[in-house]
């Protein structure tokens, strides 16, 4: 099999405590750089076991079906990223985890529904809320998974490209709306 | 471009660049009067602006730390942003939507008009609309406002024809693309929009009208204008005269400067404006400079806003085309039939994706939340814009328990919500969501309200020198040579976006300033 390749490049080199793997999804973002190969994200403070418990967390917290895992690995990556660098939020986070216990990750979500449901007023479920919300909907798969097609000014935004293409409910009259630019 | 020497005590020092600063360094710079203008940001440019949404965010905005306090349901969604304005050259009409409409005349009259609500410090304006209406017309002209002046309206987006239709099926009748200030066509050397739909990310066309790249290069023109950037100013100081005479800022090195001025005009908006005058405390100003009526800081407004979204069964794509380019009037009235005084306008919005589930959702997690998320496509958005009351001991303090990076205390924001604005509040999500259903939306999501972006009246125009801080002219009532040139001078809020009004009120403080030169009178 070939090399996974790298979600995300490192600033620079740091021992790898644990990874993240996974197979990239025909047809996403991802797909168009490796086709067809798998993906890791490798973890600098946080465990292997200790990241998947994450991936559930956030799983949980903003569960997409269909949105691919690696989404979900760049959650975890910017966590680990910011716990190798401040200590309060390393050992909150693995302390969270820890208080999640083992069976988290493999347990049926109506069962972490009801342990994140618990933990709620934590700083450690607050913060994994934020910081899912925060990059999951950044991600380009997420992007691609939403249909959202993000900044226009590159391609002459979308005024020639469906600002307005709906037709399910009627015209707005002229003296409510205005021309098109005049072409050049 | 200028160079003015720390000594020259014969220079304007205008503090801020955006709607006022920005406005008012161009109409001086023009008039041949030498303008020192400090702007603690740095310079962006439409090259520069990011088009990636929490990069443009960290790229624009005011950071620097506040606190906040009260039952407004923003401490409670946003504990470390009560407010949402911008720190660069141009300030806040970066990243602004550029929606431009006028205060009713008897807005202006909020007192008259409101006058049996109580607990409230409303106050009439002492200009009335009369004398204004010349100076919005003139600000429309400078602006480019949509639907003013022969400009033609913007075009409807798709997301503005879910807003029309649901707002007729109610029976609206003032429903249309708003007055933006955003070209239509190219006009004032700026391009026409090309809805690309990052109007808060700093519009990259210039479509958008920002002073960062009309009256700040014009004013730079004219070899009259100082502009520095990364200069945050802190204490605003006078002479044994009372008289100012100074501004101490730090320069972006962190170096203490000493800029000796003629005049000082304040428009580091609302928040900033009030704290550099509470920071500019001496032996003659116990409570803080031009503060003797105690007023500095106080009745701050910040406009009732909020989110409503109406999710259909078939795509809007709201993302696609200027962002907040549609409106319903017909709300903004006073009819206290309604349950609250003042009045609202229904505005269209619509969110990126990664900005939606932090600003534009109430809090949640789980199924639920993310079955809104997964229905981006089809959902429309509406906000809402209305008057809120001003109470006195909504303000912005000093809190001396936190400093900022060169030890100063932080501003603390205080909001206790009136009981007018939530009945207005609850009104308005109330027409939004049945404007949506009347179409058939399949569901209808209320949104919190966000970091406030229309910060006000916390150095407000009064007539009776007890009731504010500044006169007729934002000029202070206890400091000839210290004026209020942002939206800190607004005596009541209104329903109306602020940006055209302190456009307004700047066009004619740049009159009344130069004339004052003139004769030798500051």
């Amino acid at each position: 099999m070939d090399e996974p390749i790298p979600l995300h490049r490192r600033e620079f080199l740091k021992t790898t405590t644990g990874l993240l793997t996974g197979l990239v999804v025909a047809g996403s973002p991802l797909a168009l750089i490796a086709p067809g190969r798998a993906w890791a994200v490798d973890m600098t403070t946080l465990t292997s076991s200790e990241a998947a418990t994450l991936m559930a967390v956030a799983r949980t917290l903003m569960p997409h079906d269909k949105l691919e895992d690696a989404a979900y690995a760049l959650v975890i990556q910017a966590i680990d990223g910011e716990a190798s660098r401040d200590e309060n939020l390393r050992r909150m986070i693995k302390a969270g985890v820890a208080g999640l216990g083992a069976g988290f990750a493999k347990s049926a979500e109506s069962d972490r529904v009801a342990a994140l449901k618990k933990i709620e007023s934590s700083e450690f479920f607050q913060t994994m809320r934020l910081k899912t919300a925060q990059i999951l909907y950044a991600t380009p798969m997420a992007y691609a998974h939403f249909g959202y097609e993000g900044e226009a000014y590159s391609k002459g935004g979308y005024l020639l490209r469906g600002f307005n293409n709906l037709r399910w409910l009627p015209e707005v009259p002229l003296e409510d709306s205005g021309p098109m630019p005049a072409e050049e | 471009m200028a160079r003015i020497e720390f000594s020259d005590g014969n220079s304007v020092v205008i503090i801020g660049s955006g709607a006022g600063g920005g406005t008012l360094a161009h109409e001086l710079t023009r008039r041949g009067i030498k303008v020192v203008l400090l702007e603690a940001g740095k310079r962006q440019s439409r090259r520069t602006f990011s088009q990636i949404p929490g990069e443009a965010f960290l790229q624009l905005t005011w950071l620097d730390t506040r606190t906040q306090s009260g039952n407004w349901g923003v401490a409670r969604d946003f504990p470390t942003l009560p407010v949402w304005h911008c720190k660069t050259v141009g300030g806040t009409t970066v990243h602004w939507t550029a929606s431009a409409p006028r205060l009713q005349p008897w807005e202006l009259r909020a007192k008259t008009t409101y006058g049996q609500l109580g607990d409230t410090s409303l106050i009439d304006w002492p200009i009335s609309y009369r004398e204004l209406e010349k100076y919005y017309e003139a600000a429309e002209s400078r602006l480019g406002v949509t639907r003013r002046n022969g400009i033609p309206g913007l075009p409807a987006s798709n997301n503005f024809k879910v807003m029309y239709a649901g707002a007729k099926k109610l029976g609206y009748k003032q429903v249309h693309t708003g007055h933006m200030a955003i070209n239509p066509q190219p006009n004032d050397g700026r391009d026409s929009c090309i809805q690309q739909g990052f109007c808060v990310q700093g519009c990259k066309t210039g479509a958008k009208w920002s002073t960062l790249y009309t009256d700040i290069p014009r004013a730079e023109e004219t070899g009259n204008l100082d502009l520095r950037v990364e200069c945050t100013a802190t204490r605003i100081e006078h002479g044994a005269d009372g008289r100012i005479n100074a501004v101490i800022y730090r320069d972006g090195e962190g170096k203490e400067q000493r800029q000796k001025a003629r005049l000082v005009c304040v428009a580091g908006n609302a928040v900033e404006t009030a704290r550099l005058l509470l920071l500019s405390d001496s032996a003659r100003f116990p409570q803080g400079l031009a503060n003797s009526s105690g007023q500095v800081g106080r009745n701050y407004c910040h406009q009732i806003t909020g989110f409503v979204w109406g999710i259909f069964d078939k795509p809007v794509y709201s993302w696609r085309g200027a962002t907040l380019a549609g409106v319903v009037e017909d709300e903004a009235i006073n009819n206290p039939r309604r349950g609250f005084v003042g009045g609202y306008r229904i505005e269209l919005v619509t969110l990126d994706l990664p900005t939606l589930p932090l600003v534009g959702l109430p809090y949640g997690w789980g199924r639920d939340f993310a079955s809104i998320m997964e229905n981006y496509r089809n959902m429309a958005g509406l906000f809402i814009n209305g008057e809120d009351m001003p109470r006195s001991d909504n303000r912005i303090t000093l809190n001396s328990e936190v400093k900022d990076a060169f030890g100063l205390p932080v501003a603390n924001v205080h909001v206790d919500e009136h009981a007018n604005d939530q009945a207005m509040r609850k009104h308005a999500q109330g027409q939004m969501s049945r404007m949506y259903e009347a179409i058939g939306a399949r569901r209808v999501v209320t949104g919190p309200t966000p970091p406030a972006t229309h910060n006000l009246c916390t150095a407000r125009m009064s007539a009776d020198p007890r009731d504010g801080v500044s006169n007729a002219w934002g000029q202070a009532h206890d400091v000839k040579n210290l004026f209020i040139s942002d939206g800190s001078a607004l005596s009541t809020p209104g329903a109306a976006n602020p940006t055209l009004t302190i456009v307004a009120l700047t066009l004619r403080q740049a009159e009344y300033i130069s004339q004052q030169m003139a004769a030798g009178n500051i």
